[in-house]
């Protein structure tokens, strides 16, 4: 399944960094979210996008994580030529991962 | 125990102002706080301010002030924000003429200033650049700006000399909405619990509707009711730092933890150390609870002492950015889009060999929000947008890629239709760290 059935996510910026969270609905999901989508596997998503680290954190009363993903806005949100500058719809691809 | 109430009125510079007044109208308010100044948003003030010296702040200000001015004053609510951009005293100025005109005698609108760190530059030149790990004299354009990211501080000045309105430049989001909360109840700015909360109670509201169920419906999943009229956000805040989320009950749109969870985790990224001028907040353990509808209490906030640093945002002229647009549709759209790019490549080498610093060759349809290689298209679709991009120290180069992607019409596939062209002289901003103690917030007040 993808990761849109159970979860819900809003990406930000600053700079050439993005931050992309994901949401478990249901708590339940949480433990298995952490399992699955690590910050390897992220980064492998994002495959020719993001080009440098992905560091992950944790708000375990939401039941959220957080990716932060270095070079990720092609040189930044002021300079980038993508048609979206702030990298906002990259939280719609994450949540197109298969689980 | 005493507590104050307040709402969101802007959440980039922008923003929509009819939810604001509604705010002002119905949210029983104490405070309303208009965040409106994105990264290189003061950068581009301050180029406007070079042409004319009484121009370079938002330029929705005039229309903003002109209806929110006579209702705060009506409702007894105090207004802040940064609004004022590369130029709070010329904001201000307008400000009180607007007061003028409509009778608001008494009120008394103030500046915040010391942000600009334009004319001492030059003493950072050695100082390493975030984004790239030089000195800043390394950076490859001139210089147009150089702002801190100031905390509280001369809001707090401003309040406690008895100002209604108070217009600052570049500011920490969060604190034009904890201002009033150390303001109101004499918090110790060294208190780093409570600022922890009042900072992240300003970041829940500094993007306005985005916490009420903007950016946030997906039909079937998360539906929002009443998108069309959605409203802003209100935060009622006690004097021990507990606060809740709530919003204006006839206002479209929605509060809920969900709503509150997508909003949190919006441009922060190590939820422990979330670091602003006056306090590193920490949300790592917060959670949201629903108590009624439309209302969510947040807990689980705290903060730890702030660094002896600010962040400063340097706006510097980069390069020119040009591009085209243009649509395919029917059968083969996708092959004849396809080949369109090809002879863009082509022509750009020919016209202008070596001259891109960077080039960018999307089919809007198919892989320009998205480009992993590993994930192809997997259907056609009935229509498709060509669109290139190319990045030029030069203006006349750049001018190259739309003006190129325009004469696909006779020079091009069959069916080209719908382009657009257009250049821009980019701005960009990079980021140093400066000590505290060089920046010196200043206030004036005037009276109307």
């Amino acid at each position: 399944m993808k990761l849109w059935e159970i979860a819900h996510s809003r990406t930000g910026d600053k700079g050439n960094i993005s931050n992309v969270s994901l949401i478990a609905y249901d708590a339940k999901d949480f433990e298995m979210l952490k399992e699955k989508v690590t910050p390897e596997r992220v980064k492998e998503h994002f495959k020719g996008m993001v080009h440098g680290d992905v560091v992950r954190y944790e708000l375990p009363n939401i039941h959220a994580l957080n990716f932060v993903m270095y070079a990720a806005l092609g040189g930044g949100v002021t300079r980038s030529l993508s048609v979206d500058m702030h990298g906002k719809g990259l939280s719609s691809y994450l949540l197109d991962m298969e689980i | 125990m005493k507590s104050i109430r307040i709402g969101s009125g802007a959440g980039y510079a922008g923003d929509r102002l009819e939810p604001s007044l509604e705010l002002i109208e119905k949210g029983n308010l104490d405070y309303i706080s208009y965040e409106c100044l994105a990264e290189r948003t003061i950068a581009i003030g301050q180029q406007a301010k070079l042409k004319d010296p009484s121009k370079g702040y938002n330029g929705l200000l005039e229309y903003r002030m002109e209806k929110a001015l006579p209702l705060c004053w009506e409702h007894k609510v105090k207004l802040i924000t940064n609004m004022g951009s590369a130029n709070p005293q010329a904001a201000a100025a307008k400000c009180v003429e607007i007061a003028k005109k409509h009778g608001l005698t008494g009120m008394k609108i103030a500046c915040v200033t010391g942000d600009d760190l334009l004319p001492v530059i030059d003493k950072y030149m050695d100082t390493e650049v975030w984004e790239t790990g030089e000195p800043l004299s390394k950076l490859p354009g001139e210089i147009v700006s150089a702002n801190a990211y100031m905390g509280v501080e001369g809001i707090l000045k401003a309040l406690d000399q008895g100002a209604d309105v108070v217009i600052t430049g570049r500011v920490a989001d969060p604190a034009i909405f904890m201002a009033p909360a150390i303001h109101e109840f004499g918090w110790s700015l060294e208190d780093w619990d409570k600022l922890g909360k009042g900072t992240i109670m300003g970041h829940l509201l500094e993007c306005g509707g985005q916490v009420t169920g903007g950016y946030f419906a997906e039909p079937g999943k998360k539906d929002v009711p009443g998108v069309g009229h959605l409203g802003f956000p209100i935060i009622e805040i006690a004097e021990d730092g507990s606060f809740f989320v709530t919003k204006v009950p006839e206002a479209g749109g929605l509060v809920t933890v969900e709503t509150c969870s997508e909003q949190i985790c919006y441009e922060i990224h190590d939820p422990e150390n979330y670091f602003t001028p006056d306090v590193v907040a920490d949300c790592k353990n917060i959670t949201f609870t629903e108590t009624e509808k439309d209302k969510v209490v947040v807990t689980g906030v705290t903060g730890k002492p702030k660094t002896e640093t600010f962040k400063c945002s340097i706006g510097y002229r980069d390069c020119y950015i040009g591009d085209g647009e243009i649509s395919y549709g029917g059968p083969g759209c996708v092959e004849r889009a396809k080949l369109a790019l090809e002879i863009m490549k082509e022509r750009l080498e020919l016209v202008a060999p070596g001259q891109f610093d960077e080039l960018k060759f999307d089919l809007i349809g198919c892989n320009s929000l998205y480009w992993n290689p590993d994930h192809p298209m997997n259907s056609e679709p009935s229509e498709v947008r060509v669109r290139v991009a190319g990045r030029a120290k030069t203006k006349a180069v750049a001018d190259l890629v739309p003006n190129e992607v325009e004469a696909l019409y006779t020079n091009g596939p069959a069916g080209g239709c719908g382009a657009v062209k257009r250049t821009r002289d980019i701005v960009s901003v990079a980021s140093i760290l400066v000590s505290r103690y060089d920046v010196k917030p200043e206030v004036q007040v005037f009276e109307v």
